[in-house]
């Protein structure tokens, strides 16, 4: 099925090192794969596992120590370029929007990196719907600040970045980790509105295999810089031996354990039926 | 920024600190308007240590010039040069300090080595050392200047460690992938964080820089064109005041001096307070 779509990301036995000498840290260690056009593709591991570092190599603001990284089949080089087609949302929502400006210049601000900018009506008029695809009504963000707004608005800000700028590929590097339970499942939708009406390429980072599992055509699991398991999620959760996947699975609460069985059994009998 | 503003006013330190700066700015700059002061100080109006009249306040100095006159124009000598030295001392200070803590790597290596450099290296020795070796054209801007040149390293420590901690912010991120220029991202997503400590840095190195006058003014190798309150203290000194006890010829210099360089350091605490949540109460 994939064989047929064209590869967006392709990594080549890619390594990334900080320092040197002695106090060398490599945080990505020969790694390859490939990444097709429309995937969601969830990247998952612990912490220190080099996930947010691959995540930062696909956005071109590092670019491997070692090996041949690819964005569309050729090497990364122009940023600005790069930027055009692929995106971001970070992690702590706080700390993403300057507390000096406004959220919707800021937001406005995120078309300067089109390469034919928008009129100026046109720009607010996608800002608006931007902020209407994650169901927030524009004029209530109209004149706030970031230090306003709670961490739950803050990371639907940025999703409304992504609706509004639409990129062809979004790099979400733990767009959940710091939300409550319940905007955290806002946010999976969103990520899959974006794959189903934008066509958009997602690379979706975690620490949490549950979510990953609701929301990935693929699952890559880091550990130490490496991928140690990788596949569709049937391939990569049901019955695996992998023990550092195994230890993720491990870390979900037993509560959601039984909700995520109950909910794959219900997707089985109805592909059953 | 209002309610910055808001918090300030608060604050009794910064109201007593500002309220007493402004006095020394309307005193220097409204003076001349009430009292006639003569800027050259060349103007003998009465016999020596004269005592205080109606026509002199605080009387004569040793030459018989109007003391309140002297003290009037000296302090707006000494508040120019802290504003010269202040100016020119976080200019620089607050560029090598941005430039490195933003930049990182090697850049932020060599610049925060040479400004360990200049905290090591004694600022007055330099200063007295430039000061001597200047001996005609020391004017009250050269002062300014040298002493600007030698005490920006604390400002650059100041801004860099801030700077620095800025650089692996989200929203430095953000802005970058937004397509903005390093200078944007500096201008507009780095510097309006770091105001505030820049605010803070600019009034420590006025009061710095108004001491420092006063000390190599002191020596004699201060300013040759104007009277500044560090030159007063010096003319006292040689003339023997001290040792004759004539309070009236540094007392007030010195009361001058000690009150302006307080109230720009109660101003300073007061806003670290405010700026530092850590440290309010």
């Amino acid at each position: 099925m994939l064989s047929n779509k064209s590869i967006v990301f392709s990594a080549k036995n890619i390594s990334k090192t900080f320092g040197a000498g002695k106090k060398i840290t490599t945080a990505v260690n020969n790694v390859s794969f490939d990444i097709y056009d429309g995937e969601i593709i969830s990247i998952v591991g612990g912490s220190g596992c080099g996930k947010s570092v691959l995540a930062k190599i696909m956005l071109g603001l590092y670019g491997p120590s070692k090996g041949k990284f690819h964005y569309n089949g050729k090497k990364i080089t122009n940023l600005k370029k790069h930027w055009n087609d692929v995106q971001s949302v970070f992690q702590d929502p706080f700390s993403c929007f300057n507390q000096f400006f406004t959220i919707r210049s800021q937001l406005e601000d995120a078309f300067n990196i089109l390469k034919k900018k928008p009129s100026k009506e046109e720009i607010k008029r996608r800002v608006d719907e931007g902020l209407l695809a994650v169901n927030v009504t524009p004029s209530d963000i109209e004149g706030k600040y970031s230090f306003e707004l709670s961490g739950g608005q803050m990371q639907r800000m940025l999703l409304a970045r992504i609706f509004a700028l639409r990129p062809k590929v979004l790099i979400a590097d733990e767009p959940t980790s710091m939300v409550d339970a319940c905007v955290r499942a806002n946010i999976l939708d969103y990520l899959m509105k974006l794959k189903e009406e934008l066509q958009m390429t997602i690379v979706f980072i975690t620490h949490d295999i549950g979510l990953a599992n609701y929301v990935s055509d693929r699952i890559f699991i880091m550990h130490d810089g490496m991928i140690v398991n990788s596949g569709t999620p049937e391939e990569v959760l049901d019955n695996t031996r992998e023990t550092h996947t195994l230890k993720l699975l491990d870390d979900i609460p037993e509560v959601h354990k039984k909700e995520w069985i109950k909910n794959s059994h219900r997707s089985k009998n109805k592909e059953a039926s | 920024m209002v309610k910055l503003l808001k918090n300030l006013l608060k604050s009794p330190m910064f109201v007593i600190g500002v309220s007493i700066f402004l006095i020394t700015l309307a005193i220097a700059f409204l003076g001349p308007v009430f009292y006639d002061v003569d800027t050259n100080a060349r103007d003998i109006v009465a016999g020596p240590y004269a005592p205080s009249s109606a026509e002199h306040i605080l009387g004569t100095d040793h030459l018989g010039r109007d003391y309140m006159s002297l003290l009037i124009s000296g302090l707006r000598s000494s508040l120019y040069v802290g504003f010269v030295a202040g100016i020119i001392a976080t200019t620089l200070g607050v560029f090598i300090g941005l430039f490195g803590g933003f930049r990182g790597g090697w850049v932020d290596e060599v610049l925060n080595m040479g400004t360990n450099l200049f905290i090591v290296i004694p600022s007055f020795v330099i200063l007295v050392l430039i000061s001597s070796a200047v001996k005609d054209g020391r004017s009250l801007t050269l002062i300014g200047l040298i002493i600007g040149l030698t005490t920006w390293s604390w400002s650059a420590r100041a801004v860099r460690a801030q700077a620095s901690s800025l650089r692996s912010r989200d929203h430095i991120a953000l802005a970058r992938i937004n397509g903005a220029s390093s200078f944007t991202i500096v201008i507009k997503h780095v510097l309006p964080y770091l105001l505030s400590y820049v605010f803070m840095v600019f009034i420590m190195q006025i009061s710095s820089g108004i001491l420092s006058e006063a000390s190599i003014s002191m020596i004699g190798l201060g300013p040759l064109d104007s009277t500044s309150l560090g030159i007063i203290l010096n003319q006292a000194k040689d003339n023997g005041a001290l040792s004759d006890g004539i309070w009236i010829a540094f007392l007030p210099a010195t009361l001058i001096i000690t009150l302006t360089v307080f109230a720009l350091y109660l101003v300073n605490t007061s806003m670290e307070g405010v700026f530092n949540p850590r440290l309010r109460k």
